[in-house]
């Protein structure tokens, strides 16, 4: 069987492109370092010497604010230098391709790539082309993965419920077009969690959800009973093409989370949004802001599972 | 070859020995693992005001860029602010000197103490950096290719153990 892409011959972390396929103790060893890490951001001072000398290559082909941020901040805790490309409004407009943008910043000396792109997979071929001394982090690659969303995910569900051996989590919405779920999904099967739904109407369901060992729901009601964590995908607008929803007011009513729904979920169930929400659509104001949801830590914890996996994957020789 | 001090009576004997240098702004900080064993003990002994810190120096290290990050970092816990404070730095073998620098450094991080002082369980030769310890509980001679280790067993006795250098 070929090794698998991310890890160097000693089973350790080369790449971070997906949580498939990752071991369970290598999950479990990327949440202790984010933990250590938290202790950081938590300081007066929230920096350490690690990755001083490297520089870090924020490449995203596609918009983003909240992840490249939260990287950009990861990696300056670190000591690394940061420089961020918004490769879709230079180069390639004028016609790069993606492996000559990365050549060219190899040759100004990179050690890290971030790389988000809008086509599945952009990640591992930048991956197989870099030098042995450049590591590559996926930060979301079409409909694929998402594989730091789902870490800090993971982190935050193991930071308010300490243990996946009991947990009913559930996944709402659009998990057709979310890299987040997917990696998200595959994580929580690593790790132990015994009941993973997904909830959404037939057309935002992938239609081999169930192979990837979820249940899966058409109705809130059936689906976030007795849930412990509630995981609100937003509604993906600008990467649904025809009709898959009657209308955004139509889906809210059906599986927008409202404080009546979530009422169904345990008392003491967490609430959770990748981001950026639409309010109103997939979820209420008064639950985005309630006192069940940990959105806004997710983004703080962020921060410490980042800086995780970039001194994981660039430490060694 | 001579038996190696028994930890726990070298322990009684330093707590002893720093009593003297304990003063309203004394404060202990363990380096994890056997560093904070010792101070463990030695923070109990003296009945320190503030509670007992401890620091894991894996972000620190200057051997990151060949072995990577140790695998299982604990999380640095300093339960009290370091400015202005008469730090008591705890670890239990002094070699090279290199853990320590590390140490000092991170907790710089945290504050500018007004002073700190190297406590160890033991020290042995082989120092690599312009460092030594305030109180050493014993010096120890160690062979080459040995070093010298602190264990804990199933009850919480801490012994010295010399083993093969990896």
């Amino acid at each position: 069987m070929p090794r698998n892409p991310q890890l160097n011959a000693n089973g350790e972390l080369q790449h971070l492109l997906s949580i498939e396929g990752l071991p369970r103790a290598l999950l479990v060893q990327i949440l202790d370092t984010a933990e250590s890490f938290a202790g950081v951001t938590e300081r007066d001072i929230k920096k350490v010497p690690l990755l001083r000398g490297k520089s870090v290559f924020n490449l995203f082909f596609e918009g983003s604010t909240r992840t490249r941020t939260t990287f950009e901040i990861a990696a300056k805790r670190l000591s690394a230098d940061v420089i961020n490309l918004n490769v879709a409004a230079s180069s390639t407009a004028k016609g790069e391709s993606l492996l000559d943008t990365v050549a060219n910043l190899s040759a100004m000396q990179a050690d890290i790539f971030v790389v988000r792109h809008g086509s599945s997979g952009a990640p591992y071929l930048v991956a197989q082309h870099v030098k042995p001394h450049e590591h590559v982090i996926n930060a979301g690659d079409g409909r694929h993965a998402h594989p730091t969303q789902g870490l800090l995910d993971l982190y935050t569900i193991r930071h308010y419920k300490k243990d996946f051996s009991r947990l009913t989590v559930a996944v709402v919405g659009d998990v057709l077009h979310s890299r987040v779920a997917r990696s998200l999904i595959h994580g929580l099967t690593t790790l132990g969690a015994p009941e993973v739904r997904v909830i959404g109407p037939q057309t935002l369901i992938p239609a081999g959800a169930a192979a990837l060992g979820v249940r899966v729901c058409h109705s809130m009601n059936e689906g976030l009973k007795d849930a412990d964590v509630v995981v609100m995908l937003r509604l993906q607008n600008e990467r649904m093409s025809g009709a898959l929803l009657p209308s955004a007011q139509e889906f809210n009513k059906q599986y927008g989370l409202s404080a009546e729904k979530l009422a169904l979920a345990r008392p003491d169930a967490i609430v959770m949004h990748p981001g950026p929400m639409n309010r109103g659509v997939e979820i209420d104001s008064n639950v985005a802001d309630g006192p069940h949801s940990v959105i806004l830590p997710q983004v703080t914890f962020g921060i410490a599972v980042r800086m995780a996996v970039m001194s994981m994957v660039a430490g060694g020789g | 070859m001579a038996a190696l001090p028994d930890a726990e009576a070298l322990c009684a004997q330093l707590a002893l020995e720093l009593r003297a240098r304990i003063g309203p702004a004394s404060a202990m900080v363990g380096i994890h693992t056997g560093g904070a064993w010792v101070a463990a003990r030695l923070h109990a002994a003296l009945g320190l005001a503030q509670p007992l810190g401890l620091l894991d120096i894996a972000f620190y290290r200057d051997d990151y860029d060949r072995k990577g990050l140790a695998r299982d970092p604990k999380r640095s816990k300093i339960p009290f602010d370091v400015a202005g404070k008469d730090l008591l730095l705890v670890d239990d073998v002094l070699y090279t000197g290199r853990t320590v620098r590390a140490a000092v450094n991170e907790l710089f991080d945290y504050g500018r103490p007004a002073s700190i002082a190297l406590v160890v369980l033991a020290e042995r030769d082989g120092r690599q950096l312009p460092i030594c310890a305030q109180h050493a509980g014993a010096r120890i001679d160690v062979p080459a290719g040995m070093r010298l280790r602190l264990k804990r067993d199933d009850r919480g006795k801490l012994s010295l153990e010399l083993e093969r250098a990896a």
